[in-house]
């Protein structure tokens, strides 16, 4: 191959950037996005109860408090306690463990499998993208929860097996997205300019399609994340998440929280509310980065009136 | 047209393959052995391996796979290992049930929707919008069995009533069969509501700052006109589209709210079934699932061409 030619590039003269610092742009962001600081906040509290439950919750989330059989709400029991008198508050901050690290884990494993099926079928194109995409079609047509219900009941419960489950199911769809997003970036005649300068089909992936495709895997991971919690609840709820005692709060709901429910409706009420909201905060925060990533839906549109 | 469909007939048939595979090997692969758990529950027969032949279980997978696929074609579902029933008659039973409560379902995510979908677009980041569009989030993030609990729960207490949960069958009383999916439809419906009034915002976002609404504008039309007569058209194809992947979604939340509300629907008949290791059933109910949701695609996909003149095929 021949020595690459020194081009001599001008460089553009541009009036000197004053880039703000973190703090304050963070806080301008926190201003124009109120909805996504408030799903941030929710993300991050998530996130500290489950990387501190054993310093924040007050009791073991199996102790049975002696006298404490489905307590109220109160000071001492700030969720109340539930039929085996253990606190709830501590359990629902335990909960939060479970659904962080399903949460995470699955996602990250979801983001790897689609992002790896996805740029390769679209990047490789032909027979092969036509193969791979008839098996997503059959795969995304099933229903999501009939599906994991039947690879949860092939794999057995436990938390490993629920991860896994949940990222081969949300793999499909996500690699989709992706396929289509990669697929735009190669019309790009910068793409065909690096392939012009002899760049290997490595170098053209990693540098130029991935960083290119970026914005839409972290969109959709984050609100994967809210997609997943919610998925992993409903599982456990149905009896095919963790085993008991670990609290998981779409288990906390189901069983005794049904049962008891007319005697002690905090049983049900409070993992309740927390599932919802991380998974509410999940979805705020990956509507605000939508919006903040995707430029073409800024702004307010032509309006007149007469 | 008719070559459109035939072509996408044609192309189902792989998906529909690699489908009915995937729904054959899956409940095979469920630890527990249907003819043990038969065994120990009711002491059926009483040597195993007689059993197993009895039930065409013996066989190698393959070639059971064959022999099932074989008899699907020709429409025999084969029957139930432990009722002995066909799947076909037991499904004829619930599919009514679940396509009632989905039906209703769609309908209130329609209605709910696209509306508010409109309302938040046009007046794009003002107080409406902004209460819509929390609103949808807080939708899409509270799971149905919490809505069903909560609707279930908070009446008892305040006022000591609770929803009905016999079920009264279609023959019975039409009006009350109808009457008694509005509860669990809305909460099935509100999820997807959500979605839909995400998506119809975002399009009729898109469609607005196009030059042909700015000339409807100049022309002085009124708002109404310009929203929902020149925009509108344009913006509610890809919800279309999402209505189509709505089925699905309202197929598998089914099973949750059919088993919170005691509906002798297909949802509640899948899960008896794997908890059972029914292989027919749980293939058959799959397979079905998934030739309704394959249809509804084509169906989308035919639509478009009726709402978007652009598109022919």
């Amino acid at each position: 191959m021949a020595k690459a030619v020194e081009i001599p590039v001008r460089e553009p003269i541009a009036p000197p950037l004053r880039v703000p610092n973190a703090a304050v742009r963070l806080g301008r962001l926190t201003l124009r996005k109120p909805l996504g600081a408030i799903g941030a906040l929710i993300v991050v509290t998530l996130i500290l109860l489950a990387a501190f439950a054993d310093q924040i919750a007050p009791y073991p989330y199996d102790e049975s408090i002696a006298g404490a059989r489905m307590k109220a709400p109160s000071a001492q029991f700030w969720m109340g306690t539930d039929n085996l008198a253990r606190d709830i508050w501590s359990r629902v901050v335990y909960g939060a463990r479970i659904s962080v690290t399903v949460g995470f884990a699955t996602v990250a494993l979801v983001t790897l499998l689609a992002t790896a099926i996805g740029v390769t079928s679209a990047y490789v194109g032909g027979t092969v993208d036509i193969v791979v995409q008839r098996i997503v079609d059959a795969w995304m047509s099933f229903p999501a929860l009939v599906i994991v219900l039947s690879l949860l009941a092939a794999l057995g419960p436990g938390m490993l097996n629920l991860i896994l489950a949940l990222a081969i199911l949300g793999a499909a769809g996500t690699s989709r997205v992706i396929r289509g997003a990669t697929l735009a970036t190669l019309q790009h005649p910068y793409v065909e300019a690096a392939r012009a300068l002899g760049s290997g089909h490595l170098r053209i992936i990693v540098r130029h399609v991935l960083p290119n495709v970026l914005a839409t895997i972290i969109i959709l991971a984050t609100v994967a994340l809210g997609t997943v919690i919610l998925a992993e609840s409903a599982l456990s709820f149905l009896g095919f998440g963790v085993p008991p005692p670990y609290p998981s709060w779409g288990g906390m709901l189901s069983g005794s929280g049904r049962s008891f429910m007319y005697h002690a409706p905090w049983m049900a009420l409070c993992p309740g509310a927390a599932i919802s909201l991380a998974v509410f905060g999940f979805n705020m925060l990956g509507d605000a980065l939508r919006d903040v990533l995707d430029p073409r839906l800024r702004g307010a549109g032509v309006r007149m009136r007469g | 047209m008719r070559t459109y469909v035939l072509r996408r007939l044609i192309i189902a048939i792989p998906s529909l393959l690699i489908a009915s595979l995937i729904v054959f090997t899956l409940p095979r692969l469920i630890p527990g052995d249907v003819v043990q758990l038969m065994f120990e529950e009711k002491g059926y027969g009483k040597d195993l391996e007689e059993m197993r032949a009895k039930l065409g279980l013996n066989r190698p997978i393959p070639v059971q796979y064959v022999d099932w696929l074989g008899r699907v074609v020709r429409g025999d579902f084969g029957e139930s290992l432990w009722t002995r029933q066909a799947v076909l008659d037991q499904v004829a039973q619930r599919l009514p049930v679940t396509l009632t409560l989905g039906f209703e379902a769609l309908v209130v995510a329609v209605l709910i929707g696209v509306p508010i979908g409109i309302v938040a677009a046009v007046r794009q980041d003002g107080p409406l919008d902004f209460v819509a569009r929390s609103a949808a989030i807080l939708g899409l993030s509270i799971p149905a069995f919490v809505t069903s609990i909560v609707v279930i729960l908070l009446p008892a207490i305040w006022w000591g009533w609770s929803p009905v949960t016999t079920f009264v069958r279609f023959s019975a009383n039409p009006a009350a069969y109808a009457l008694q999916f509005v509860l669990p439809a809305l909460i099935l419906g509100t999820a997807s509501a959500a979605a839909i009034m995400r998506l119809t915002r975002g399009m009729l976002l898109e469609v607005l700052r196009q030059d042909y609404v700015r000339t409807a504008w100049a022309k002085g039309l009124r708002e109404r006109a310009v929203v929902l007569k020149h925009s509108l058209k344009n913006a509610v194809i890809p919800v279309v589209t999402v209505l189509g992947l709505q089925v699905a979604q309202i197929a598998g939340g089914a099973v949750i709210v059919e088993t919170i509300f005691g509906i002798p629907g297909m949802g509640q008949f899948l899960v008896e079934s794997i908890i059972q290791r029914d292989y027919p059933v749980i293939q058959g109910i799959n397979l079905l699932i998934v030739v309704i949701i394959v249809a509804t695609n084509l169906l989308v996909d035919l639509t478009y061409a009726m709402l978007d003149p652009r598109i022919r095929y």
